[in-house]
């Protein structure tokens, strides 16, 4: 299986680790990526936040490049790209004139046809089965708790995807990989997402509130699928602990990373080893 | 945005009680939603709750009457910039993204190290604090260290296009309030 893929900006920056993990997994799974040509920001929140048409515009351009290449579907592992490469999408769908606006202004002919896709959504569709079949090394001992955040499943109208507000993919994922994800409160709640330069206090609290929930339901590490809460939970671990004078220790690990494992690939290539968190 | 009414809220709080900022909140959501029925914008672009918002989108996502409660907040925060109302130390939150669009134009892509620069620079110059300024200098080492740390960000090869995306977004937005507002009908002088 082959599809489009577009990294976004964190998967090519400092989130560089998820980027290997999302490409080494899913080789081992056998899904081909084809990486958007010449890419371009989906905008993230400061164009949604600043300017309501550059935010449908920019990533537009995204879906009229895939269009252009031949893609009909388009993996964004960073939930932050997949939504708003969603939200153009579902914009572009209301009207023919729309539409020829948007194709103006990205200079490209945008339908809006691409299916665009999350990490997890890839996984379902290679398949439980299949990925259970390739399983080398089952994932006893991980009681992960499997954290969402906001944007794999908010809003929900534009996402379709999973329940908002009792979500359960990653979980039915891990458990057939022999895991055993741990009951919690917080896998909906906000870490505070792209706060953390802008706003360290909040991103602070927020994460300490998820990092402290999981740990008291049993939890021996975190699974997310998202850069931002693996930024928040993980690199900013040591500051949560210094300012709430508590000891974590979770490892937070990314989704593709535990299957991975599961898979066989070792730390190096999944990059686990750039994680801020290691295992004791 | 563009489909929110912000009439149809009845108050009943689903919002507030959902939102992970409301305890830091002068004002909670629901009280902004009714602000803004009741045409009162200048004291809701002066409360510090707009800023306290995460856009987690679990407002718009549980109101049952569909208001985009967040986009109204993100129309709030637009409007307050546009109108100099916001005081400078609640105002990081527009400057970062201010500098993130900037860095977005220029490059396609974003340059981390030039944005945390740029921010840094723009949110000391603004309010003189110098530990904000000096904080997450020892995370550099700790990046290079991971291989997490690009002195020169990746650019577009096609630099053209994305600024003339930016021009052509840019010029009508100017003459146009934010839709969430607007929807209301509401003009405040």
């Amino acid at each position: 299986m082959d599809i489009g893929y577009y990294p976004g900006c964190a998967l090519h920056g400092s989130s560089n680790d998820y980027g290997s993990s999302v490409r080494a997994c899913l080789a081992a799974l056998g899904v081909g990526l084809r990486e958007l040509d010449d890419w371009i920001c989906c905008g993230a929140t400061a164009a949604h936040s600043l300017n309501h048409l550059l935010a449908l515009a920019l990533p537009a351009r995204n879906l009229a490049i895939a269009q252009r290449d031949g893609l009909t579907d388009l993996l964004a592992p960073c939930p932050m790209c997949s939504m708003e490469l969603l939200k153009a999408h579902a914009a572009l769908a209301s009207s023919a004139e729309y539409r020829r606006k948007v194709s103006e202004i990205v200079e490209l002919d945008v339908q809006g046809t691409t299916q665009v896709l999350n990490l997890i959504q890839v996984l379902q569709r290679v398949g439980l089965e299949t990925i259970k079949e390739k399983m080398v090394r089952p994932l006893a001992a991980f009681r992960p708790a499997c954290y969402y955040g906001c944007l794999l499943t908010r809003p929900a109208k534009t996402l379709q995807f999973d329940d908002c507000e009792q979500p359960t993919s990653m979980e039915s994922i891990l458990r057939e990989l022999g895991a055993e994800p741990v009951e919690w409160n917080l896998k909906t709640e906000c870490c505070g997402a792209g706060m953390t330069l802008a706003d360290e206090d909040t991103v602070l609290e927020l994460s300490h509130k998820i990092l402290g929930n999981a740990a008291e339901h049993g939890a021996n590490c975190m699974v997310v699928a998202c850069p931002m809460c693996h930024v928040n939970l993980d690199m900013k671990q040591p500051d949560v602990d210094r300012r709430y004078g508590c000891h974590h220790d979770l490892v937070v690990y990314y989704l593709s990373d535990l299957v991975g494992l599961a898979l066989g690939l070792d730390e190096r290539t999944l990059g686990i080893d750039r994680h801020f968190v290691a295992k004791q | 945005m563009a489909q929110t009414s912000v009439g149809d809220c009845y108050q009943c709080g689903k919002c507030s009680a959902g939102c992970p900022m409301a305890e830091h909140m002068d004002l909670l959501p629901n009280q902004l939603v009714r602000l803004v029925q009741m045409e009162r914008l200048d004291r809701a672009l002066r409360c510090e709750a707009i800023w306290k918002c995460v856009s987690c989108m679990t407002c718009s996502t549980r109101c049952p009457k569909s208001v985009d409660c967040a986009g109204v907040l993100d129309a709030l925060r637009q409007l307050a910039v546009e109108r100099g109302i916001a005081a400078p130390e609640r105002r990081r939150t527009v400057l970062f993204q201010q500098a993130f669009l900037d860095n977005i134009r220029r490059n396609g892509r974003l340059c981390e190290l030039e944005l945390i620069g740029v921010f840094k620079t723009k949110a000391f110059l603004a309010d003189r604090n110098i530990p904000l300024l000096m904080k997450d200098a020892l995370l550099a080492p700790q990046l290079i260290k991971r291989g997490k740390f690009h002195l020169r960000g990746e650019r577009v090869r096609d630099r053209g296009i994305v600024e003339r995306i930016f021009a052509k977004c840019q010029a009508p937005l100017a003459a146009s309030p934010p839709a969430a507002v607007a929807s209301n009908n509401s003009h405040p002088t």
